[in-house]
Parts: C-alpha cells; sequence; structure tokens
C-alpha cells in the first residue's frame, strides 16, 4: 500500500468513527445541552449580521427614500457654472421618446422667502415671520407619478394643475412641526386653507412693484404673491420637508415667462437596466453637455455615504467581536463537554482508538452546533426579522432604518462563523485528546 | 508470551519520588490465566499497566511476543492496543452515549470494518455472553454485572492475544462476580491468554497461576492446578 493511500485509510477511519461517535454524543446528550449551545450560536450569528445590518440599513434606508423621492435613478442637475439645465426641453423630448424611461419629472429650483402671519398681526409695525427657503416648482401629476410626492402629506392635499395659487410647505420650516426651532425661527401661523406670501427670486417684470420694493428696502428682487397652503409635506429626505412646492403653471404666470429652463430633472428607468447602464444610455444621448448626470447612488449627499462608512466601520468591529466572544464561548463549552468526558476520552485512546478520531468526533460536534444554531439564525433573519423591519423600520432622524442582510455577505459571514466554530471546537478537544491516556482514565 | 525484566517504575512528583516498582521479572506463557494478588498499594495495577501499554515503566525491558514494546512510538503503541489487547476496567468504563452493542463494536470500526459487519459480530458477542437481547440498551439500562460483561465482550470482540482486567469484580456483587469469573474461565479455556488482578481469594480459583507482590516486588509465583 502507498503512503498516501495509507494516509487515506486511516483519515478514513478517523472520520467514520469520528462522525460515530461524534454524531452519537450529540444525539444521546443532553438536549438542553444541545439547545443551549444551539442558542448561543444562533445568537451570535444574529449578533454577527443584525447589528452591523441595521448599521448600514439605517443609511441603506436613507439612500433608498433619497432615491425614490428626491434624485431617481438618474439626477440630472446643473453644471458646475451654469445656473440652469441648458436646453431642457430638448432633453425632455428625448425622454419622451426613450422605451427605457418609466416617468421622469422636472424641476425648477429657485429661492424664495415664505411670509406668514401678516394678516393677524396686532401691530402692523411688528416684522412678519419670515424666513427664505428654496422652492420647488413641479408639474404636479409628472412629479406625482414620478416620485410620489403625496405620500409625506400630513395635512391637505397635493398640488393640482387645474387648480392655481397653491403651495405645499415642508413640516420642518413650521414650528408646529419642527424640532430644530433651535436653528432658525420657524413659522407659526402657517395652516392648510391659509394664505402666505411667497416672493420668488428672478427677473421682476413690473416696474412698480420693483420701486416698491427697492422703497421698502428689499433688495431681493423678486415677485412676490399670495398663495393658499395647500398641504404640509413631512418626509425623512430633509430637502423636501424644508422646501416649498409651487406648480409650474404659476410660476409661469408670475415669472411671465413662456419657456423656462429646469433646474433639475429627476428619471426612472423601467427597471431593466442598472443605474449605470441608464446613465450610458443619457450620456449617449448628449445629456453631459447639457447638465450633470448622476446615478441615484453618485448623488447620494456625502454627508450620508461618510456616516454610512463609519456605520460600516462599527458594524465590521461589532462583527468581529462577536466573532471572538462567539469563539470563546465555543471554546469554553467544547472544553468542559471533553473536561467531564475526559476519563471516557482516556477509555476510548486506551482500547486503541486513534487521537485523531476521537478529535474528529468533537469537531463533528461543532460543525453540528455551528450548522444548527446558524441555521435556525437564518430562518429568524430572513423569515422574520428582516420582514418585520420591513413593516416596522426605524425612526431614525434621517431615514426609516431597515435591517439590510444581503444574501452573499451574510452566507460569507455564516460561513466564516463555521469554520472559527469548528476551530474553537477542535482545540479545547485537541488539549484533552491530547493529555496521558492512563491519567485521564485514572482522572487524575 | 510477555517476559518481564528488571521493570521499575517510579513516580516523580517535583521533590518526592515514590518508587511503586521495584524490579520485576516475569513470564506470562500463551493461554495462561494468571492473577496478580497484594495488598492495596502494593504496586498490582501499575504493574498491569507497563505491561499493558497504558504506561511506560521508569526502567526494565517488556517483551510481548517477540516485540520490544518500549520501542514503539505512540502510533503503534495505539495500534498494538487496538489490535493485540483487551481491557476490562474495574468501573466497566463503557461509553455512556453508546448503545452495549455500539460499544462492543467501536474496536472493529476503528480496524475499518464496515459498521454493518461490526455490528453483526458485536451483536453475536453479546449472544455469547448469554446478555441476547441486551444489544440497544445504554450503559445505564444495564446492571453493573451486565455493564461488566458487555465491557468483557468490548475486550475480546477484536480476538486479542491478552486480555487485562484490574479488578472486573471489584464493583459487582457475588453473582454478577461469579458469572463474570465464570465468562473469563469460559474464555481461557478456550485458549484466551489473561492477566487479571483481584483482591478476592475465591475468584482465582480458575487460575493457573497467582503472583503475590509486596511493596512492588513479586513475592511468590503460586501454580495451582489447572481446571
Ligand atoms: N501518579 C502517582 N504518583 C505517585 N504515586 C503513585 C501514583 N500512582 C500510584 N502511586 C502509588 O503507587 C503505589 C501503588 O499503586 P497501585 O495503584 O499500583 O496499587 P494497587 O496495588 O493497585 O492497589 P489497590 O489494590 O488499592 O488498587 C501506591 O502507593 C500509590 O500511592
Ligand atoms: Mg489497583
Amino acid at each position: 500500500m502507498s503512503f498516501f493511500k495509507k494516509q487515506l485509510d486511516t483519515l478514513s477511519k478517523f472520520w467514520s468513527v469520528g462522525y460515530f461517535l461524534g454524531l452519537r454524543q450529540i444525539v444521546r446528550g443532553s438536549i438542553w445541552i444541545n439547545l443551549l449551545i444551539i442558542s448561543i450560536m444562533t445568537l451570535t450569528f444574529l449578533s454577527l449580521v443584525v447589528i452591523p445590518g441595521i448599521l448600514v440599513g439605517l443609511t441603506e434606508g436613507s439612500f433608498e427614500q433619497n432615491r425614490e423621492y428626491l434624485t431617481g435613478d438618474l439626477y440630472l442637475t446643473t453644471l458646475p457654472d451654469e445656473e440652469t439645465i441648458v436646453n431642457s426641453q430638448d432633453i425632455v423630448r428625448v425622454l419622451d421618446s426613450l422605451p427605457e424611461v418609466e416617468n421622469y419629472s422636472v424641476r425648477y429650483k429657485i429661492g424664495s422667502t415664505v411670509e406668514a402671519g401678516y394678516i393677524n398681526r396686532d401691530d402692523f409695525t411688528e416684522e412678519a415671520e419670515s424666513l427664505s427657503v428654496s422652492a420647488f416648482v413641479i408639474d404636479p401629476e409628472q412629479e406625482e407619478a414620478t416620485t410620489g410626492l403625496s405620500e409625506f402629506l400630513i395635512e391637505g392635499e397635493m398640488l393640482s394643475s387645474d387648480r392655481s395659487g397653491e403651495v405645499l410647505i415642508g413640516s420642518t420650516l413650521l414650528q408646529k412641526y419642527s424640532n430644530f426651532s433651535d436653528l432658525f425661527e420657524p413659522l407659526v401661523n402657517v395652516e392648510v386653507g391659509r394664505p402666505v406670501k411667497i416672493t420668488l427670486q428672478g427677473e421682476v417684470e413690473d416696474d412698480f412693484q420693483r420701486e416698491q420694493q427697492l422703497l421698502d428696502g428689499n433688495n431681493d428682487p423678486g415677485q412676490t404673491s399670495e398663495f393658499i397652503v395647500a398641504g404640509i409635506i413631512d418626509s425623512k429626505v430633509g430637502e423636501l420637508s424644508s422646501s416649498i412646492f409651487i406648480t409650474e403653471q404659476d410660476y409661469r404666470r408670475i415669472a411671465q415667462q413662456r419657456s423656462l429652463q429646469a433646474q433639475e430633472i429627476v428619471v426612472k428607468h423601467n427597471g431593466r437596466f442598472t443605474d449605470e447602464q441608464f446613465k450610458d444610455i443619457a450620456l449617449s444621448y448628449g445629456f453631459g453637455r447639457y447638465a450633470k448626470v448622476q446615478t441615484a447612488t453618485e448623488a447620494i449627499p456625502k454627508f450620508l455615504a461618510d456616516v454610512q462608512q463609519t456605520f460600516g466601520f462599527l458594524g465590521n468591529i461589532i462583527g468581529f467581536v462577536g466573532i471572538i466572544v462567539s469563539s470563546i464561548t465555543v471554546f469554553i463549552v467544547i472544553y468542559i463537554n471533553a473536561l467531564t468526558r475526559r476519563k471516557f476520552i482516556g477509555i476510548l485512546k486506551g482500547i486503541g482508538i486513534s487521537e485523531g478520531a476521537i478529535e474528529f468526533a468533537y469537531s463533528i460536534q461543532s460543525l453540528f452546533y455551528a450548522v444548527f444554531g446558524i441555521g435556525l439564525g437564518l430562518v429568524i433573519l430572513y423569515g422574520l426579522l428582516v420582514p418585520f423591519f420591513v413593516q416596522n423600520p426605524i425612526d431614525f432622524p434621517f431615514s426609516d432604518g431597515i435591517l439590510v442582510a444581503e444574501l452573499i455577505p451574510t452566507l460569507t459571514r455564516a460561513l466564516i462563523l463555521v469554520v472559527i466554530t469548528m476551530i474553537a471546537g477542535f482545540l479545547p478537544a485537541r488539549i484533552i485528546v491530547r493529555q496521558n491516556t492512563l491519567d485521564s482514565i485514572l482522572q487524575r | 508470551m510477555i517476559t518481564v525484566k528488571n521493570l521499575t517504575k517510579t513516580y516523580t512528583n517535583g521533590e518526592i519520588v515514590t518508587p511503586v516498582l521495584k524490579g520485576i521479572d516475569m513470564d506470562i506463557k500463551h493461554g495462561e490465566f494468571i492473577a496478580i494478588m497484594g495488598k492495596s498499594g502494593a504496586g498490582k495495577s501499575t504493574l498491569l499497566y507497563q505491561i499493558s501499554l497504558l504506561d511506560k515503566p521508569t526502567e526494565g525491558t517488556i517483551n510481548v511476543n517477540g516485540i520490544d514494546i518500549l520501542n514503539l512510538s505512540e502510533t503503534e503503541r495505539t495500534q498494538f492496543r487496538l489490535k493485540r489487547l483487551g481491557y476490562i476496567f474495574q468501573d466497566y468504563a463503557l461509553v455512556p452515549e453508546l448503545t452495549a452493542e455500539e460499544n462492543v463494536a467501536i474496536p472493529l470500526l476503528m480496524q475499518g470494518i464496515d459498521s454493518n459487519k461490526a455490528k453483526g459480530k458485536a451483536r453475536h458477542i453479546i449472544d455469547s455472553i448469554d446478555m441476547v437481547g441486551k444489544y440497544t440498551n445504554r450503559p445505564n439500562q444495564l446492571s453493573g454485572g451486565q455493564q461488566q460483561r458487555i465491557s468483557i465482550a468490548r475486550a475480546i470482540v477484536q480476538e486479542p492475544e491478552i486480555l487485562f482486567a484490574d479488578e472486573p469484580t471489584a464493583n459487582l456483587d457475588s453473582a454478577s462476580s461469579e458469572q463474570v469469573i465464570e465468562l473469563m474461565r469460559d474464555l481461557h479455556k478456550k485458549g484466551q491468554t489473561i492477566v487479571m488482578v483481584t483482591h478476592e481469594p475465591e475468584y482465582t480459583k480458575y487460575c493457573d497461576r497467582i503472583i503475590y507482590l509486596e511493596d512492588g516486588k513479586i513475592v511468590s509465583h503460586d501454580y495451582k492446578i489447572s481446571t
């Protein structure tokens, strides 16, 4: 028999005797010990994926909301040294013709000043409440179809092209809803159905009004009109709840311009592409010459990207600590298990069972614990926790946190845990198995 | 079969040096049933461990069937114990998670014998020791005497050249002890070489020879007429 064949033969004996012993030690051992170890494995596994998963999910949730409600899959914005997307009409025409495009929304973004509480002031020398905010000018139907903005209405109703003179106001601008009252003075006297005065920056057509403004000491040129508050928008996407929204029609009327150049175009594709592929299509039509073209991921605000990086790092540290804790736990459990069985290990060695086979038995035991513990963990993870967090997201200031547990990274972690558990089970078994046979038999 | 020359065993625990075996010379012939007797602490168990390859002596030589067992490597010693020696311990030493037949079969599995065949052989041996039907009982479902008989079955299943037993009846009542001794006599009759340590003179009745040990030395060989 060749050397290798002999080795293989020995290994197969180790395997079969180890399997024989290991399996029976589990199956006929204490069910409570088994349950205990399996639940420790399950908890370790969960801590390994759930805590990092939630940390990532907090930012991931916010990315998703940004994509869904702010940037779309593809976000066209102004080029660095332009104020508008030049040729936005041409872009819109192309978008209309592209079968890949599901929906798009053209937005104009302008500086504005909102005044409230000017009617019921007792003293007209007192200044009215006023805030400078950015105004989104939208086609309500187009915006609704693309982002579903009305989901965020907490009061009132959505704008409509059928009505004019209405505005939606972001909740952070209102004292009633704002948590940031110490940062600025939010508006107090704003109610759905009541008017506010809005000054839109831009060219003023009416000379008289312009002069009047200058007389008032207002150097910020713009058109002031009264709007009725149609509804209040409250969203985790900060930009939405800190802005106001008016219809494109109203803006055209006030600005007296027929052709407008947009500041943002939000595009959603039909889902048959990756965002990158879709971006390439857009670039092939020359969008890049007129607008800054970004995928949703590229358009993630920098602070969020930083937060995600930090959270990812924290998640890894927690995962690492989890692995260490669990391997120590498994080490101790198997060590104690082997120690209490030291006499039988000695007897087995005494009657001629190889150390390798006995070590194998313990490796199989830890493999069993790892596989069942992690298996249970996977069931809990995908059967319970992930759906739970989808239903009940964590209320986080800038997102609704979900539990992110992508399959491949999760299985990788599971595999790492299995390997580490096997090592952690093998080592103590080896320490005890390698002790002097007679000492083990006589328990001395 | 076993030739022991000038065997000494001395335990050293730090400063404390305990000489236990002080120069043992003996010969055990093929097919002999030998009893080792002596007072507690005389060194009976220690002697048995040395000649059964469970321990290594401080000095001297042990030759088993022409092999100088002190020259064997650890792996070879394990193989030697597996294939050529059988052990019966005072406290039966069955693996609690294994059934009677599994306890008996395990030395066969370790030799690479396929598990159905090993189980068949185990059952056969269990039948032969008058324990028909107790195959799947776990050790805690057997009486002390039954456990000891299963442990004998495990010791003889791979047909060892020598069977070692250290006080196999010490934990048993007299009826069970009698059964165990009868079993050993049957094995002896079939030609099994047996070395047994015991305290009870009445259980030496089937032995060919009694070796008396006192303070680490053999004081006499008491030959009996073989029954
Ligand atoms: N590891 C050890 N270290 C020191 N002394 C030991 C050790 N093992 C045994 N001894 C001593 O060796 C002597 C012989 O022990 P052994 O177990 O061989 O006696 P025994 O004849 O089998 O006694 P018993 O009939 O009680 O089983 C005893 O005095 C014991 O204290
Ligand atoms: Mg003894």
